[in-house]
């Protein structure tokens, strides 16, 4: 059988893939949760269906990469997956509550009027809103750690309720909502555009504070990351890591500021992947943090072959009709519906 | 109040994936159905199949966002609720999980969008392609996950580690398991049959109303034509599954049999009652030999009873007993439906007999019946096993509280009725509306995404 675990590390691999998906699923439903938690603060009707329109071919698509972080974390590190999910049992079933009022919202609302249309429009404010809440809060329990006996959950069922959790979830919501804001900025124009750019003006002072905030707390959270950070010669390979985000910070404050509609997204883009380069930086190698290791929860190497063989040639098949649909999609959004 | 996790969390994954089932079975069907209507209007120009396609286009559309919202809890739960079997089975089952997710799950999404919004933004040849492809994802997507539920009946290129884990040694009987072919053809079918009933149902609807009758009498023609053909041949699939059954669950066949002795020369039991208290059932009606015949080829062939079994490793009786009367009871009326369309036919009263449609009209909703009753059968008649004969359900449950699963249950049961009405509710209004006249460019529903492309984007 496939086996190419005598050639390739391949824990080391799939942890690549599943924080890769995990990451694109960050910036691409962001950006669609974002549109929903900004929605209805949009000045108008008209705004409001500009802003649907403009994510209505892509959410799903978008959804799907969290289908891949979930099955995927299943496929390559099912002891993982099976200790982090009952451990994080209620934020999960709130997300995925959440994530099921504003789907349904995309084809509902177009449908109804009067009433309705208004309960559709809250359904996926708030839709939107609880499940970006509760993945910031699941980024937190995370980064917190997780209490593990034996093969499975060893702690109790609120164990992810902190302080911190729920920071990170406040965190999350302002960071969506400025990927949102600039997606905005991006696929619309005139009055809409004017009040993203309003919009991502406030969402960019709240996510530079959260930003400070974590990078403040989490080394206090764990020696290890304290340590990881904090000492030399890691401190000066690190360096660029913050610098490199104060400079986007002020660049992306810049480029609203001159208007610009494309770059402001790009930089919202590289600021969460700054902030996830962190991320990953103080938590390695763990993938059960503090307690299991990559190579401790990987699955059997004749699996990781198979399922990296097929990555290897499907994902960039992926990426690549991904890519086609938002090229199919470009341009400027219309309020226009039937 | 102590609340037991393991049944809870057995009823929400229950509840949870019926509700679940509902809409694949809608959507495989649909967009086949969608991609052969689209090639029509290809073909033959005639503006009535576009119409068709685009009333259809909505309805699917609406099942779909249904489908992937509840799909998506599907792969979650797994963790949340089952972490024993996760953790067990995640070598063996993961790779296709991984699979489905990678070959069809991102094809359907990103194709979809096309689908529904793209109708004056790719060519007519791009937007037909794009209704195969999504087609063929569904059809993908039931390859995978039917293979994946099929190994848990069926088990087969496995070995179990010395952690008591399950390790693959060979994919390709692990993917085509012994029940995997026939669990397959059988759910597809099943899938194309639900829609087909469904389709008909509403095509009847508008005849019976004298209301959009071109459209109509497609719809309903092209339903009888799978009744006609399919169904005879979804019996003769569902018949060879039980064979296959009888050789690898022989339990489970007899529950559905509720056979407590064992036999030769059994009996089919085609009205009575199960009582599990007294190891007997109440037989009203039955046919001599015909359970023999039907699994054994031979009407004096021997068929195990329950009894064979300690009471602990036996599957709940009644239900797969039920269930089972009711998925071959409705399979035996679209059987019967097809059979008097094809008399009909001869008469060319097809479109004409009021009580044909009223009939159609009430079989509307029999495959998604007939289609849960059938996954009642085989995962209720798998238990007390998650892995048939391996892993026991009360293994795989995960370390989490009773009152949370109560929780969970609960708020399921209240957001999928909500959404679950107010989704029957949307594609009623659509169905009353009915397939609207072509109308100009810009008013269809594929201009309901965006404006037509800029070149690049100004910094203006």
């Amino acid at each position: 059988m496939l086996d190419f675990s005598p050639l390739l590390n391949l824990p080391l691999i799939a942890g690549g893939v599943i924080a890769a998906a995990i990451f694109l699923y960050v910036l691409l439903d962001g950006f669609d949760l974002g549109v929903g938690l900004l929605f209805p603060f949009a000045p108008s009707e008209e705004c409001r269906n500009k802003m649907m329109n403009s994510i209505a071919p892509f959410w799903d698509g978008n959804e799907t990469w969290l289908v891949l972080g979930g099955g995927g974390l299943f496929a390559t590190f099912p002891l993982a997956y099976a200790i982090l999910l009952p451990a994080f049992y209620i934020p999960i079933i709130l997300m995925l509550l959440g994530l099921i009022f504003r789907g349904v919202a995309f084809e509902f609302r177009f449908k109804s009027k009067g009433k309705m249309h208004t309960l559709w429009d809250y359904s996926f404010h708030f839709g939107s809103l609880t499940a970006t809440f509760f993945q910031g809060v699941l980024l937190g329990a995370f980064v917190v750690g997780v209490s593990v006996k034996g093969r499975t959950f060893g702690g109790g069922p609120f164990d992810w309720l902190t302080a911190f959790s729920l920071m990170t979830g406040a965190a999350l919501t302002f960071g969506y909502a400025l990927l949102g804001a600039t997606w905005t900025i991006l696929k619309t124009n005139g009055k809409t555009q004017e009040w993203a750019r309003k919009a991502a003006l406030y969402s960019l002072l709240y996510v530079a504070l959260f930003m400070g905030l974590v990078s403040l707390w989490v080394p206090f959270l764990n020696d290890r990351i304290f340590i990881r950070w904090f000492t030399f010669p890691n401190l000066a390979y690190l360096s660029p890591i913050p610098l490199l985000t104060a400079i986007t910070f002020i660049s992306l404050y810049h480029s609203l500021l001159k208007k610009q509609e494309l770059k402001p997204f790009i930089l919202a883009i590289l600021l969460f992947t700054l902030g996830y380069l962190g991320l990953m930086v103080s938590l390695w190698p763990w993938i059960v943090p503090y307690e299991i290791s990559l190579w401790q929860a990987a699955a059997n190497p004749k699996s990781l072959s198979l399922i990296l063989l097929g990555v290897f040639f499907l994902l960039p098949v992926t990426l690549g009709y991904t890519v086609y649909s938002y090229y199919v999609f470009r341009g400027k959004s219309s309020h226009h519906y039937e | 109040m102590d609340l037991d996790p393991i049944l809870l969390s057995r009823i929400q994954f229950a509840f949870t994936i019926s509700f679940h089932i509902i809409f694949p079975a809608l959507t495989i069907g649909l967009s086949s159905w969608l991609a052969v209507v689209e090639g029509l209007w290809l073909i033959t120009g005639h503006a009535v199949y576009q119409e068709i396609y685009k009333l259809w286009v909505k309805i699917f559309a609406v099942t779909f966002a249904m489908g992937v919202v509840s799909g998506v809890v599907m792969s979650y739960q797994l963790g949340t609720n089952w972490s024993g079997f996760s953790d067990s089975i995640g070598s063996v089952l993961g790779p296709l999980f991984a699979f489905e997710v990678l070959t069809a799950f991102f094809l359907e999404a990103s194709f979809l969008g096309i689908m529904l919004f793209g109708w004056d933004k790719v060519t007519r040849g791009m937007h037909f392609a794009s209704t195969v492809i999504v087609a063929l994802g569904t059809l993908t997507s039931a390859f995978w996950i039917l293979a994946a539920n099929s190994w848990m009946h069926t088990p087969a290129g496995y070995e179990i580690s010395d952690t008591l884990l399950f390790q693959p040694t060979n994919w390709m009987e692990i993917i085509f398991n012994p029940s995997f072919p026939y669990r397959l053809l059988h759910m597809v079918i099943a899938a194309y049959l639900t829609t087909a009933f469904f389709v008909g149902g509403i095509g009847s609807w508008y005849l019976l109303k004298k209301r959009h009758l071109p459209h109509a009498r497609i719809m309903v023609g092209m339903a009888m034509l799978m009744a006609i053909f399919v169904t005879p041949l979804q019996v003769l699939i569902g018949d060879l599954h039980g064979v296959n059954t009888f050789a690898h669950q022989p339990a489970k066949v007899a529950a559905i049999e509720g056979l407590w002795e064992t036999t030769k020369g059994a009996p089919a039991i085609l009205l009575g009652w199960p009582e599990k208290a007294e190891e007997k059932t109440h037989s009203l009606l039955e046919i001599p030999h015909l359970a023999s015949l039907l699994l054994t080829h031979d009407p004096y062939g021997e068929v195990k009873g329950l009894k064979e079994w300690p009471p602990e490793d036996r599957p709940p009786v009644a239900i797969v007993f039920w269930s089972f009367r009711v998925m071959v009871g409705i399979g035996l009326l679209m059987l019967t439906t097809g059979f008097i369309a094809i008399y009909l036919y001869f008469r060319h009263q097809l479109f004409d007999k009021k009580w044909f449609q009223r009939l159609c009209l009430v079989m509307t909703p029999s495959g998604f019946i007939a289609v849960l009753a059938g996954w009642f059968v085989t995962e209720v008649g798998r238990q007390p096993y998650i892995v048939y004969g391996l892993m026991r359900t009360t293994q795989a449950v995960s370390p989490v509280m009773g009152q949370h699963v109560l929780l969970s249950l609960l708020a399921f049961v209240a957001v999928y009725t909500f959404i679950f009405g107010a989704g029957i509710y949307y594609i009623l209004t659509l169905i009353k509306k009915g397939p609207q006249p072509f109308l100009k460019q810009d008013e269809i529903y594929g201009s309901h995404g965006l404006n037509p492309p800029t070149l690049g984007y100004s910094n203006a």
